[in-house]
Order: structure tokens, then C-alpha cells, then sequence
């Protein structure tokens, strides 16, 4: 099986095409992050989530199918007006994710987001009795040991922290984290102990599954440093393909990079998904990925510029990303492949994770050869290189090679 | 080339092998369970996908400070009274944002000479500096400063440590994080009920005995009628910690405590929870050798006299000193038994030198964890068994050696994470998926090339050669731009960033091996195999 033999498309010949199809893809990016944000200041409208703005996410697993506007209903009357509902995964999970905006000034009170949150989902609790979904293990063994209903003596200690362990990943690992009833854990647990659990426990409609706090300031610090740790490790790109090939395409290579990297984050704002920052490392993945095919090619005009001592510069990029054609797409639809089973298959968790890969990946593509290789071209035009090609250093290394070369060919 | 063959078939199964031992070490039993527990003790997973709590502190290092400056306040004043200086007025004039500074006032003219050596003498680490109007500036050197500041966070760190290992966490991670931040991570694998822990951490706990002079008042403003509107200069106003408790409404209890402690946490030596002679839980301390003969002579000089027992600035139980105590006290007040046993913990477990604020919790519940593994391993194992299938299609028999490639890598950077004991993350698993798409990027440059170099008429043996000769130098570059890249990542990013460059740079260098070292020696044993001139199936 094939692919492309002796593909011949004329890449650099729909330059502008390519060019204005990115700067539309571009401008709907900023549009839609400008529309966010309210005015001319885009970067305000980029979707950051709780990692950098600062804030409190919840996550809730319900037992029965959730209703949005009670809880958003519950929320309000618990005076958290600026909660943000959402539904996420898969409808059958019952899941919700609780947000609240930190405001900057309650860095101290970190906590009590969360706390509120989950006070105003438990109503109608019976007085004395505990949550049985969001009672941690230790609480559990707690209560256990003082009723003990084993009479388990001496070990009693080891008994109930076992038992409460066990009661625990049964109901986080079985039932995914939510018990629809205490009568539920019969048969799973002692028949002694069951009846003293309905007595010292109910249940409610839902498990907290995970929680993030972050506080404003924290965020504003992370922000910081994880720009500063991508445009560094930008620069060290740009510094090893500047010396490896020329400083233009060292800065053509990272020019397309962030074309790639607006164009995700225009994504994320278009689809209304927040940047996390597992997204961010998912950014960092497909800064390499796109990286890496640049040079691919990179690579092979730098050898064709050898071989083709007097053909032009954009005919040899041409000929070059042809040449490569197959493994491009070879390798991008396998690397597709690939985080394509991640966006479906690999859950809730990951889903920003691998949506920030899925639009990556067909970027990163195909701005390898839309962006990247014409930008070179682009460069030596301008500067009025007659023959339009750029120099290429001559060492007396590249001479031996290049005569090897033509020797053998 | 052929000759080492050999030699380089078992430098690959001697790499392989050592790093298949480093995920699966030696089992206990080899059936799947065995397997499994073993793998599990050996790559270390984050909480993102095991569950658990993680917190960063921040520490007030400026509370650690001020305590240095009132302590070196209270000296200077002994001291300047015993060198017969005169001074208007000693204090912090900016306590909140510098109180690292002192103000001396009112000192006159013709002492200052004498105020100079004084303060020379006394206090090596401070400068003096002089103001308008004989007012004095005292000023922590910097170096002091921060060393001062350093030594609140590595003992905080200490106090914490101490504090989560009586909770029995398994393997919490407690360290100082980011640098001059004076920040602490605290990562507690397993717990999904982050606020008694928080609640243990927080608290300073400090400890101690004093005198009380009166009460208890029903409020602030009763207590300071009794006193005539005027408080004696030793003495202070405190709250009672059973008020809040006691049921029936908001009675509140004050008492006039004397400002100088006779014993302070520093010398307790050991505190266990009890219970007093009526079943009621309490909590017995013992005090060291020197804070005891000072207990002794306290409780000598005040028979009959009341004693307050002063908890983070809280009165937690007044008692009449009966007869003179040597070195074991008992606290007990309207506790419950869990009570007793978080604050003898926390007596245990030392004070914290400033108090510590959150800035960040996450808490992965332990069913999402184990959810976002299952996903993520079954999204992982459909990705790359499609990528598998189609490299057999695409590249025959060659692909073959490509799969092999690709699960030796995944082999050598499980394997390295095992070994290095490096933690597995979610931004990690980006780091191994980008891991693949380059190892399968490594095979089509080479079998491309191999191709195209067959195409163009060259014997298999010679197309091979060619093949990975001139993928090689492009293979180089990808990689060292990536291996650049996530070096630099790993300098400056934080957690999660970190966890992607460690995965990415060694699924890397295992790409190297695997994908051109490996991949080279499947294709010379196969061409050795071959009768000269048959043909190569890629």
C-alpha cells in the first residue's frame, strides 16, 4: 500500500490561498475571544479556567438525572448567584460541574466556595446522621468505632478502618462514587454493621468527585509561569534551528508554531471550553508535534537545496513538501489516530486534553506546509534574491556531500 | 555489521530486560494479580489520576519575624534599663508589611554614643540607623532576615510533617515549593476528607501556661469595669476557647490574663490524650527538664493562685494551683474524645513559628481517578492498536519491526519511570502520546526513505543502509529540538509542566534507541536471512 507517489500538488502556488484561510481561521479566533471578553482587549476573552483565573470548581456525580435550574435555583438561595452550572459527559453519568469566580481579595478564605457549593446541594439532611456519599474513610471508621457494632474488642481499630475501607471502594469504585441507597451496601458489608450505618448515615443525592481551589493569586503566578516556560522553550527552538538551518527558518518554524497555538486557543474560546492546565500541556504537545514536522521538511528543502543548485527556492520547497507528502500524512493521521481514541474514548478528564490535541494536530499539519514553507519563501522574495532562492551556506562540508551525492545519482 | 549482529541482538534484549524489570520488578507471584501489584508499587501515579488531596501553604513568614522583633524589643529594654538609658518609647511602626523594623524614641542626645554599643553589642544581626528628632531605626540585616524567614519555613515544613505523619497518610509529600515564595506542597495521596487535615495543619497550637488575674467576665467590657476601665501593663484580655461550645447562645467568658508566660510550647516533651478522674476526655502533657524547674518554680511562688491553660491565644481551662506541680499537667475542658486526640497531636507535633494560609487545594476523588486511568489506558490501547494494525498494512512485514519499536519504547519509558521513581501524570500520559506519534514519525521517515531508495533501483542491503542514513540527520534534528524544548519546560515550568518534559524527554531518547538502533538490527537479521536480491517487504 501506497500513498502518495510522485505526488505533485502546487503547495506554494495557493500560498495566499493557505495565508488568508489562516488569517480567517485567525480572526474568528480573536472575534470570538474579543466577543468574550467585551471589547478590544482579546487576551482578557481567553478562556481560562480555574488553574489561572483563580476560583472553585466542583464536580458532582448525582444519582438521579440532575435538574440545572434547581440546582442553579439551590445556588442562589445559598447566595451564590455567579455560580456557573454545567453539564458534562456523558448524560448518563449525571455529572455537573459547579464553578465559582475567586474574587481576589479571599485568598484566606479559600475553602469557603466549596463549603457553600456543598451546602447548598445537602437540604432536607436528618439532624445527627452523616452523608454517607461524602464522608471520607476516617469519618466513616470514626463513627463505626464508637458504636461498634462488632464487638470487636482489642482490634477494633484495624476492624472498622477495614470495614470503612472497604465501604468506601465500594461505593467509589462500583458506584462510581454515589450510593442511591444505605440499603444498597447489604451484602457487601457485615449484616451486623447495616443496620447501625441507617442509623448513623443516609444518604444524599450526590458524591463530590473533585475539587479545585485556586487562589486568584495563585493563578495569576501560574499564568505567568507557564507562558514564560512556552516562549523559553520557543526561543530554545528557534535558537537550535536558527544553527542547525538559517535564522529564518528557525523563525519561520516558530511563527507557525503560534499560528497553531492562537488557532487552538481560538478554538477553545468557539467551543466554550476552558484551558486547564492539563490543556496547557497538551498545547506544549502539539507545539512539539508541529515543530517537528516543520523541520521534517525543513530538512529536505536543506537537501534538495543541494541537489537542485538552479532551481528556484519555491519550486524546491514545493517539490520538497511533495516529497514528503506521504509521511506527513501518514504520520499526522496516525498521531490522529491516536488522540482522535483519546477525544472519544478517553473520558471526561481528558476531554479538553485531547480536544486541545484533535484541532493540534490537523493545525500543526497543515500549517507545516501552508505557513511554515511559504513564509521562508515569502522572505527571500522580498528581499529581492533575483533568482528567489536564498543562500545556501556552502561549507566545504555541504560541498564534499553535495558532490557525493552527485555522484551517486 | 553483520559480525555484531549477535552482539548487538543481546545489548537489546540486556536494555529491554533491564527496563521490563524496572516496571514489573521481581512479582510476587506471576498470575495477574501479582503482576498487577507489582506494577502498582512501582510506577508512582499523581493524584490527578490516583486521588488524593494536594495543597500548597503559604506561610506567613512576617508573623515569624515580628515574634523575633517583640522578643528583641523585650531585651533591649532590659537591657537599656541596665545601662541607664533613657527611652521615650520602643515599638514596630510598621508591624503588618515590615516587622523587621524598631523604632527607638526619645532617647536624648548625649546617650546615643552609649545606645550605639548597646545595640552593637546586643544585637549583631540588626543595623542601626539614625532618624529626624532622636528617633532611632533598628533594621534586620537582610541576610538575617532572610534566614530568618527561611528557618520559619523549614520548620513549618517540620511541624506539618510531623503533624500528617501521626494521620497516617501513606507516602505524603510535604516540601517547600517555588523558590523565595515561602510556600509548602503538601500532597496526601488516598485522602478524600481534606479539611480535618487542613484543620490539624493549620492551627499553630502554641501552648501555654500563664497567670490568671481575674474572671471569668460574661464580656470585654464587664472585665474592664471590674479593672476600673484600666488594665494593669502585664496583663491582657483573653477570650475562653469553651465559650464558643457551650450550648444555649452565645455566652461569652473573658479573663485577665497576665501578658508573660510561665512555660511555653517550646517545652513540652510529650502530650497523649486521657481521661480525667469524672471519664472525661482530657489531655496529659510532660514538660522538659528546664521548662519543669521553671513549671516548679512558678507553681511554688503561687500556691493558691489561679493558673490559665492558653491555647493559640484562647483561655482553654483556669485551675487553682493547689500545691506546687513538677513537670505533668493535664488540660481538660468540654472536649470530645477526637478532640483530645487532634490537640495532643498537635502539642506533640511542636508550634508552627507563623501561622499558614491556602492558596490552592485540588482533591481528586479516588472514583475519578481510577475513572480517568480507565478511560485513558482504553483510549491509549485503541489508539495504538489501530496505529499497529495500520503500520502492518501500510508497511507489510516492515511494519512489524515498527510495532516492535513502538512497544519497546513504551517498555523503556514505563520502565525508566520505574526506576527513576519519576511520578506518572496526567500531563505525563501527553508526553508519552507525543512519545508515539514521534517513534511512529522516526519509522515513516526511514521506511520512506527506504522506499524511495528502492524505487530509484538499489539493492535491498544498500536501500537499508541509505534509508536510515538519510532519515538519520533528520531524525536528529526533531528529536533535539524536542529534547531541547522540554529541557527548558522542565527548568522553568512548574508541576504539571515538568511531568510532561521528564515523560517526553525519555520517551524520546528511547525513541532514538528503539526506533533506529532496534529497528536496524530487526532489518539486518532479516536481510541476513534473505537469499541475496529477494525482495524487501516494506
Amino acid at each position: 500500500m501506497e500513498l502518495f507517489r510522485n505526488a505533485n500538488y502546487d503547495f506554494l502556488g495557493r500560498k495566499w490561498l493557505f495565508m488568508g484561510g489562516s488569517a480567517i481561521l485567525l480572526l474568528v479566533g480573536l472575534v470570538s475571544m474579543g466577543v468574550r471578553a467585551g471589547s478590544w482587549r482579546v487576551w482578557e476573552g481567553v478562556p481560562l479556567g480555574v488553574d489561572f483565573k483563580g476560583g472553585t470548581l466542583v464536580y458532582v456525580k448525582f444519582a438521579h438525572a440532575p435538574n440545572e435550574d434547581q440546582i442553579r435555583a439551590d445556588m442562589q438561595e445559598a447566595g451564590l448567584a455567579n455560580a456557573r452550572i454545567q453539564r458534562y459527559g456523558q448524560p448518563a453519568n449525571n455529572e455537573v460541574i459547579i464553578s465559582l469566580e475567586q474574587k481576589a481579595t479571599s485568598e484566606e478564605a479559600l475553602d469557603q466556595g466549596k463549603v457553600a457549593i456543598i451546602q447548598a446541594l445537602s437540604k432536607n439532611i436528618p439532624a445527627g446522621k452523616l452523608d454517607l456519599n461524602n464522608t471520607g474513610v476516617q469519618v466513616l471508621e470514626e463513627r463505626l468505632l464508637a458504636r461498634d457494632p462488632l464487638r470487636a474488642g482489642s482490634d477494633a481499630a484495624t476492624r472498622y478502618a477495614e470495614v470503612a475501607r472497604d465501604i468506601a471502594a465500594y461505593r467509589d469504585q462500583e458506584r462510581g462514587g454515589v450510593l442511591r441507597s444505605v440499603e444498597e451496601l447489604r451484602g457487601h458489608v457485615d449484616a451486623a454493621v447495616l443496620p447501625v450505618l441507617q442509623e448513623e448515615f443516609f444518604v444524599s443525592d450526590f458524591g463530590v468527585r473533585n475539587v479545585e481551589i485556586v487562589g486568584a493569586q495563585v493563578g495569576a503566578q501560574l499564568r505567568r509561569q507557564a507562558v514564560l516556560a512556552t516562549l523559553y522553550a520557543l526561543a530554545g527552538m528557534l535558537i537550535y534551528i536558527a544553527v542547525r538551518f538559517e535564522p529564518v527558518y528557525g523563525s519561520a518554524a516558530v511563527l507557525a508554531v503560534f499560528h497553531d497555538t492562537l488557532i487552538t486557543i481560538g478554538a477553545f474560546s468557539l467551543a466554550n471550553k476552558e484551558i486547564s492546565l492539563t490543556v496547557i500541556a497538551a498545547i506544549l504537545t502539539l507545539v512539539g508535534y508541529s515543530m517537528n514536522d516543520t523541520i521534517v521538511i525543513f530538512d529536505r528543502v536543506r537537501e534538495n537545496l543541494k541537489l537542485m543548485r538552479r532551481v528556484a527556492l519555491a519550486e524546491v520547497v514545493n517539490k520538497s513538501i511533495n516529497q514528503t507528502l506521504s509521511r506527513t500524512i501518514l504520520t499526522s493521521g496516525l498521531t490522529f489516530l491516536t488522540v482522535l481514541s483519546l477525544y472519544l474514548f478517553g473520558g471526561e478528564v481528558l476531554n479538553g486534553f485531547s480536544f486541545a490535541l484533535v484541532v493540534g494536530i490537523l493545525v500543526g499539519t497543515y500549517s507545516t506546509f501552508g505557513i511554515a514553507g511559504p513564509l521562508v519563501v515569502l522572505y527571500y522574495e522580498r528581499k529581492g534574491s533575483r533568482e528567489g532562492r536564498g543562500p545556501v551556506p556552502v561549507t566545504a562540508d555541504s560541498k564534499r556531500e553535495r558532490e557525493k551525492i552527485r555522484a551517486k545519482a | 555489521m553483520k559480525k555484531n549482529l549477535l552482539g548487538k541482538t543481546i545489548f537489546v534484549a540486556v536494555v529491554v530486560l533491564a527496563f521490563a524489570f524496572g516496571i514489573i520488578g521481581i512479582p510476587k507471584s506471576w498470575d495477574g494479580k501479582g503482576l498487577a501489584a507489582s506494577i502498582q508499587s512501582r510506577i508512582h501515579l499523581g493524584l490527578d489520576l490516583k486521588g488524593g488531596t494536594h495543597l500548597i501553604l503559604q506561610v506567613v513568614v512576617n508573623e515569624a519575624v515580628k515574634s523575633e522583633s517583640d522578643r528583641v524589643i523585650e531585651r533591649l529594654k532590659d537591657e537599656l534599663r541596665r545601662a541607664n538609658i533613657v527611652y521615650a518609647e520602643i515599638r514596630l511602626p510598621n508591624e503588618k508589611d515590615e516587622p523587621e523594623l524598631i523604632e527607638i524614641a526619645g532617647v536624648p542626645p548625649e546617650s546615643s554614643g552609649e545606645l550605639r554599643r548597646v545595640v552593637a553589642d546586643m544585637l549583631p544581626d540588626w543595623d542601626m540607623l539614625s532618624g529626624a528628632e532622636n528617633r532611632w531605626t533598628l533594621r534586620m540585616k537582610p541576610q538575617a532576615l532572610a534566614q530568618l524567614k527561611e528557618r520559619s519555613v523549614q520548620q513549618a515544613i517540620e511541624t506539618i510533617r510531623s503533624r500528617v505523619d501521626s494521620l497516617g497518610v501513606s507516602e505524603p509529600v510535604i516540601q517547600e515549593h517555588g523558590l523565595g515564595q515561602y510556600q509548602i506542597l503538601v500532597q496526601l495521596p488516598g485522602v478524600d476528607d481534606p479539611a480535618r487535615v487542613k484543620d490539624i495543619m493549620q492551627s499553630t497550637a502554641l501552648l501555654e501556661i500563664r497567670q490568671s488575674l481575674g474572671g471569668p467576665y460574661g464580656s470585654e467590657q464587664e472585665a474592664m469595669a471590674a479593672n476600673g476601665g484600666i488594665l494593669p501593663a502585664d496583663a491582657v484580655l483573653m477570650r475562653g476557647a469553651t465559650s464558643a461550645r457551650r450550648e444555649g447562645g452565645p455566652q461569652e467568658e473573658w479573663y485577665l490574663i497576665s501578658r508573660a508566660s510561665a512555660v511555653a510550647g517550646q517545652e513540652l516533651r510529650d502530650s497523649r490524650p486521657t481521661r480525667d478522674e469524672y471519664g472525661r476526655p482530657a489531655v496529659n502533657f510532660t514538660l522538659t527538664g528546664e521548662g519543669g524547674r521553671r513549671f516548679y518554680a512558678f507553681t511554688s511562688a503561687h500556691v493558691g493562685d489561679s493558673l490559665a491553660v492558653v491555647l493559640d491565644n484562647r483561655v482553654v481551662e483556669v485551675a487553682r494551683i493547689e500545691e506546687p506541680i513538677r513537670d505533668q499537667g493535664r488540660i481538660t475542658g468540654s472536649f470530645t474524645d477526637q478532640q483530645t486526640q487532634d490537640l495532643s497531636l498537635k502539642l506533640r507535633s511542636g508550634a508552627l513559628p507563623a501561622s499558614i494560609q491556602y492558596r490552592e487545594e485540588r482533591t481528586v476523588g479516588p472514583s475519578l481517578g481510577a475513572d480517568s486511568i480507565k478511560d485513558g489506558v482504553k483510549a491509549a490501547i485503541i489508539g495504538l492498536v489501530a496505529v499497529m494494525i495500520f503500520m502492518l498494512l501500510y508497511y507489510h512485514w516492515a511494519g512489524i519491526n515498527a510495532n516492535v519499536g513502538l512497544l519497546l519504547n513504551l517498555v523503556i519509558l514505563l520502565g525508566f519511570l520505574g526506576l527513576s521513581g519519576a511520578t506518572l501524570t496526567l500531563p505525563g500520559i501527553a508526553g508519552v502520546i507525543l512519545t508515539v506519534g514521534m517513534g511512529v514519525d522516526s519509522n515513516v521517515l526511514i521506511f520512506e526513505r527506504i522506499r524511495e531508495e528502492l524505487r530509484s533501483g538499489k539493492t535491498p542491503p544498500s536501500a537499508v543502509d541509505q534509508g536510515f542514513a538519510r532519515a538519520w540527520l533528520t531524525i536528529v534534528d526533531t528529536h533535539v529540538t524536542t529534547i531541547v524544548s522540554a529541557a527548558i519546560l522542565f527548568i522553568f515550568g512548574t508541576g504539571p509542566v515538568r511531568g510532561f518534559a521528564v515523560t517526553l524527554t525519555f520517551g524520546l531518547l528511547a525513541n532514538l534507541f528503539t526506533a533506529v538502533f532496534v529497528s536496524r538490527v530487526i532489518f539486518d537479521s532479516v536481510l541476513q536471512r534473505k537469499e541475496r536480491g529477494a525482495a524487501l517487504s516494506i
